[in-house]
């Protein structure tokens, strides 16, 4: 684990450079550590694939009397199995029309557009950290077969709920926005609601599976998913 | 009491000082991009330092004012008018029942902030007021002010206007270069980098906003090509692309991101990237973080004394 101050106000915790799920359980018990502390002095915590960055108050709070809480921290936490994650079942429509990149994917991957839906629906994905726009997940697990560069030129709008495939991995447009995924289908889900608690459907550390669901099912839920979260 | 939007400006908002506690969720503070400006209009009208008020760029925005209100107009040099009569900035004054205040261009610095008695009310959206346009939550519907909008002003209280002292705001029009702390991954860049870094007259491109501002100069590459593996991203950050042009990530920044980041701006100067236009021309200075906190608190412990009651 290193320590090095990010700004006068932040310090990055590294716990090393690779993407694994052993780097990622440290982040995630470092994290739930901090968030069990409820340090006023502490404003916000930005989990990575393998570091943690806390961003904190600096006239409340130095540099070094952060680092022995995150040594302290650290050492109590690695101890324990974190326990606390969470399968969530997201329900996907895997339409040509919500995955336009659908038979590009498959025909890459040589495979039917049935096993593309069977692969990409099988595994557990774990939620490295979000990040990058609210309720945006980082996802562990893509099958490798299903590994497909992102379009050359992204798309100017993509519909909130877009499930799509870049490189090595897999995830949801929460809100509508640009972007070069390829779209392999849509969730009916609302990921991010700015007014529910908590605001995204998921949370850093948590576990998720990708249900195939038909279009019917898809407009069900839709309309379910009109009110808040919770 | 209500004020209605005749013209909103180029771009209006009701901001507070930010969201925090939802990095983790992918959300950004967001929050005043010149939070001294805007703790400064609410001291003026006796508001708490956090009040939602408003944000205006480059071109502020004309207000019809239902009844009489106490405001005040802090950060860029803004040419604002009641009917042929200019009103003072920095200062809290009355304006009556049925005016009009127009605000107009700005000439010196970005943003205008003009902060009212009582507040904007606006709905808490996790448990800021401020406007994240590009997530189209907090503030005002979410969004940048449109014509004909109607904003509730909240009224109860007991306020104590405030002055400030004279010539109190001169050490905010210094030109100085911008403070800046190495940052996370100074590792990754050779002395040169950091030698062009300081020695540059960055231009501040158009291309700029309250997500990050991109500077255009000297180049400045890490040592190797290598990917760095997504991390978190301080407010003020200072990123290198690919292309070696830095850009100042700033308070609607995206939360995580994958490219070194060289350097941060200091606290202390975060409201002056709040004040920059495109074009302007920035150069940055390092300095410890040890300094960078001690100036922190010497601007606390100034703002604390440049109000009179």
């Amino acid at each position: 684990m290193k320590i090095v101050p990010a700004s006068d106000s932040s310090l990055l915790v590294v716990f090393g450079n690779e993407i694994s799920i052993a780097l990622h359980q440290r982040v995630m018990s470092l994290f739930h550590a901090f968030q069990s502390w409820h340090d006023p002095r502490i404003r916000n915590l930005h989990p990575g694939y393998a570091s943690l960055l806390i961003d904190f108050d600096p006239l409340r709070l130095t540099h070094d009397e952060l680092s022995s809480i995150v040594q302290q921290l650290a050492f109590a936490s690695d101890s324990v199995v974190d326990t606390r994650a969470n399968v969530v079942t997201i329900p996907v429509c895997y339409d040509i029309e919500f995955g336009p990149d659908l038979l590009d994917v498959a025909q890459r991957a040589r495979l039917s557009l049935d096993e593309v839906v069977r692969q990409h629906s099988s595994p557990t994905y774990l939620v490295y950290f979000l990040g990058f726009s609210p309720g945006f997940v980082y996802l562990g697990g893509l099958p490798e077969v299903l590994h497909t560069p992102r379009l050359a030129t992204p798309r100017p709008s993509i519909a909130g709920g877009s499930v799509g495939i870049a490189g090595n991995q897999t995830g949801i447009y929460p809100v509508d926005s640009p972007g070069g995924w390829r779209l392999i289908g849509r969730t009916p889900v609302r990921m991010f609601d700015p007014k529910a608690t908590p605001p995204t459907r998921l949370q850093p550390g948590d576990k998720l599976k990708f249900s195939p669901v038909d279009r019917l099912t898809f407009e069900e839920l839709q309309r379910a998913a009109e009110a808040p979260l919770r | 009491m209500t004020i209605r939007v005749a013209k909103p400006g180029f771009f209006t908002t009701v901001q507070d000082v930010g969201r925090y506690g939802y990095a983790h969720l992918g959300i950004s503070p967001a929050g005043a991009a010149d939070p001294l400006s805007f703790r400064i209009a609410n001291l003026l009208v006796g508001n708490d330092e956090n009040v939602p008020a408003l944000e205006m760029t480059l071109l502020g925005a004309t207000l019809e004012f239902e009844e009489s209100a106490i405001v005040a107009l802090t950060g860029a040099t803004c040419e604002c008018k009641l009917g042929s009569a200019s009103v003072p900035a920095n200062t809290a004054f009355e304006l009556p029942a049925g005016a009009v205040l127009q605000c107009g261009s700005m000439t010196s610095g970005a943003r205008c902030y003009l902060a009212v008695q009582g507040g904007f009310d606006v709905p808490l959206i996790m448990g800021s007021a401020s406007t994240f346009v590009p997530g189209n939550f907090g503030g005002f519907k979410g969004r940048r002010l449109q014509r004909g909008d109607v904003l509730q002003v909240r009224q109860h209280g007991s306020f104590r206007v405030r002055s400030l002292r004279t010539g109190a705001l001169d050490r905010l029009r210094a030109a100085r270069p911008l403070r800046v702390t190495k940052g996370a991954q100074q590792d990754w860049f050779a002395p040169e980098a950091f030698e062009n870094l300081f020695s540059t007259a960055y231009i501040v491109s158009e291309q700029s906003d309250r997500t990050g501002l991109r500077l255009k100069g000297g180049v400045v590459r890490p040592r190797e090509h290598s990917e760095l593996l997504t991390d978190g991203i301080p407010l003020g950050a200072i990123q290198v692309p690919q292309d070696g042009q830095p850009i100042i990530l700033f308070v609607d920044q995206q939360t995580t991101g994958g490219y070194p980041k060289i350097a941060n701006m200091i606290a202390a100067d975060i409201h002056r990237v709040g004040q920059l236009r495109p074009r302007d021309e920035v150069r940055l200075f390092e300095v410890s973080i040890a300094e960078a906190i001690q100036t922190l608190r010497e601007q606390e412990r100034w703002l604390r004394g440049i109000l009179v009651s």
